[in-house]
């Protein structure tokens, strides 16, 4: 048994006040039916057994809950049982408070489950507001549960792609793009011009390819092409690129900007640190080796200062650890590669003997 | 005589543009030298002595706090008065709230021609003051501990970190070389630290513990009043301070209890050990 959920008791007065007007209109039917006993008279009983039917309802449903039910309502027999029972007891005992409060004579608890016509109305009417309460209710809290289902998914993906583009959106990255821009364009014009050309496609390719699955690689290149562009822009002769694309490769397709976040940790952790800055190749070809699958490799490799000596395994420096930024960007290449191609792609990250790292992708070729 | 500036900043056009502003907001300053790292920044600022150094905070090899540190300590005060100093600093890094919040001039990038204007009479202001000073108090140690004191309040705000970061630390997690194991070093026996190249060495009364967290990203979460920075590549437990001496440079050495060496402090720290 699981101990009583929090209630929320602004909702139990709306959903009580709803019941209160359901019995007003229960009592006018009742009224219509038996204009002898008066309006009143036929209020009080409609409120009483109402009250208790909807109150048994209320705070069963909690105490029958599963965690797994949604909508805050236990679900099958628990739900037909609770509302049968609920029913049952709320027209007995309110049909016998009312009474005693009312100081009515001649009923006792044999007088209430006669048979005659009146009862057998009397029941009918209570099981049928019973049922159209509990349904009503019922079906509010259902369906209130699967918008906030569908509320929530649709913010886990929007959070992941917002988190997605601000990795390459980098406020950083942008705003220094920016102010190297605004310098420009006093100092050289025409470069100035250029840049803002590459920031364009930069930006463009970004947002878009927060929407396409797949994009040919001669565009992820021509992105890369963009991006360093602008970093060169940047840091002057600390960055030298080049970028390697064999004909026969430019078609193939892969997630856009793929090759980004690993572009962008060579800059970061591996070339801004160093004072002479280094060289970033980014390559492609397609490999046709006996015994191995096919398959497209990507190679992204700088001469930058290097990957961290690795922690030891389990422990990290804690309390001083450093949130490495790259972590974020690596995951996410694994995790997409994982999407799109499933376990035959692989990535690898080393440090180069002669300094720098080399990262690996191998994505096999579709005929498999 | 014309006032003279180095700029260290380790973007071209940043530092190009920058120069430009500083041009047009005071045409009479003569930029010395423009230079690209820490490293050169500290070697160029002591080959001209220029009257104002600006240092962009984010630079690689040594960045603007390391190279401010080591020009305070290196700086020949008897042939030249300590110079003004100005960071530049991206929009997005710590420092500027720190520096918003106390009033500090830095310069941000993009330079902005009103705001640089601000910070270029603030400069200004301060060479004219010191220089109708020098001749009326002749080789007093004042207006030094004055520069002092004004760098070491913007080395401090520059410095200031991410918040949010655990207050005090309980243990400085240590691998040994071969990384199979990680000693636990309680920071109570840590007598001082030390930054040395891609290390910072964390020293108790009998071992030596090597870490690869920089002191920088360390000292935050040292209790203040414990350890003390007394260097750029230096914090030592405060209570563990056994004698202050002075050598015949007029530099200042600490030797704590329990440990046979002694430690070269700051000159930015030396009003720590001024007797009482």
């Amino acid at each position: 048994m699981t101990a009583l959920p929090k209630l929320d008791w602004r909702q139990i007065l709306r959903h009580y006040l709803q019941v209160v007007a359901f019995c007003f209109a229960i009592a006018a039917i009742n009224t219509a039916i038996w204009p002898d006993k008066g309006y009143g008279r036929q209020l009080f009983y409609s409120l009483i057994i109402g009250s208790l039917v909807w109150g048994i309802i209320e705070f069963g449903r909690h105490l029958l809950l599963r965690p797994d039910d949604p909508g805050g309502w236990p679900q099958g027999w628990r739900r037909v049982g609770l509302t049968a029972a609920a029913i049952v007891i709320g027209f007995l005992v309110g049909s016998k408070l009312a009474d005693m409060l009312l100081g009515s004579s001649g009923s006792n608890w044999g007088a209430l489950l006669r048979t005659d016509r009146e009862s057998r109305v009397g029941w009918l009417i209570t099981v049928a507001a019973g049922i159209v309460g509990t349904y009503y209710f019922y079906s509010r809290g259902h369906r209130a549960a699967l918008a906030a289902r569908v509320n929530a998914a649709e913010r886990d993906a929007s959070e992941a792609r917002l988190k997605l583009l601000e990795s390459q959106l980098e406020p950083h990255m942008l705003f220094n793009t920016l102010a190297n821009l605004r310098a420009l364009i006093s100092l050289d014009p025409e470069r100035a011009i250029a840049m803002l050309d590459r920031l364009d496609n930069y930006l463009r390719a970004t947002l878009a390819g927060a929407r396409v699955l797949l994009h040919p690689l001669q565009a992820e290149f021509d992105r890369l092409g963009d991006y360093l562009a602008l970093m060169a822009v940047r840091m002057g002769d600390r960055l030298r690129f080049t970028l390697e694309l064999p004909p026969e490769a430019r078609h193939f397709q892969v997630p856009p900007m793929l090759l980004q976040p690993l572009v962008e940790n060579c800059i970061r952790h591996g070339l801004e640190p160093k004072v002479d800055g280094g060289d970033i190749r980014i390559s492609a070809r397609i490999e046709q080796r006996a015994g191995h699958d096919a398959g497209l490799l990507l190679e992204v490799l700088d001469s930058g200062i290097g990957l961290p000596a690795p922690a030891p395994a389990g422990f990290g420096e804690k309390g001083a650890a450093d949130a490495s930024a790259g972590g974020f960007g690596l995951t996410h290449v694994r995790e997409r590669l994982a999407t799109v191609y499933g376990p035959r792609a692989r990535f690898s990250l080393s440090a180069r003997p002669e300094g720098g790292t080399l990262a690996q992708i191998h994505i096999p070729l579709e005929k498999s | 005589m014309n006032a003279t500036a180095l700029i260290a900043e380790d973007e071209p056009l940043l530092a190009q543009a920058l120069r430009q502003a500083l041009q047009a907001a005071w045409p009479e300053l003569r930029v010395v030298a423009t230079v690209g790292d820490g490293h050169s920044a500290v070697r160029e600022a002591l080959a001209h002595l220029p009257q104002a150094v600006f240092l962009d905070i984010r630079m690689p090899g040594l960045d603007g706090l390391g190279a401010a540190m080591e020009l305070a300590d290196r700086w020949p005060v008897d042939a030249a008065p300590l110079p003004q100093l100005v960071f530049v600093t991206a929009y997005d890094e710590y420092a500027v709230r720190a520096f918003e919040a106390q009033a500090i001039d830095y310069v941000r990038k993009p330079v902005q021609p009103e705001r640089l204007r601000k910070t270029v009479a603030r400069v200004q202001q301060a060479l004219a003051a010191r220089a109708a000073a020098e001749p009326a108090a002749p080789a007093g140690n004042g207006p030094l501990e004055q520069a002092l004191a004004q760098w070491r309040r913007l080395i401090d705000a520059a410095g200031t970190g991410a918040p949010g970061l655990p207050a005090s630390l309980k243990f400085i997690a240590a691998s040994d070389a071969g990384g199979q194991t990680v000693h636990m070093v309680p920071v109570a026996d840590v007598l001082y630290f030390e930054a040395a190249d891609k290390y910072v060495r964390v020293l108790t009364a009998t071992q030596e513990h090597l870490i690869r967290t920089p002191l920088k990203q360390l000292l935050p979460q040292l209790d203040a009043q414990q350890f003390w920075q007394v260097h750029r590549a230096l914090v030592v437990r405060s209570d563990a301070i056994e004698t202050v001496e002075r050598d015949e440079t007029g530099r200042l050495l600490l030797r704590l209890r329990g440990r046979p060496e002694k430690l070269a402090v700051s000159r930015l720290y030396a009003h720590l050990f001024k007797a009482m």
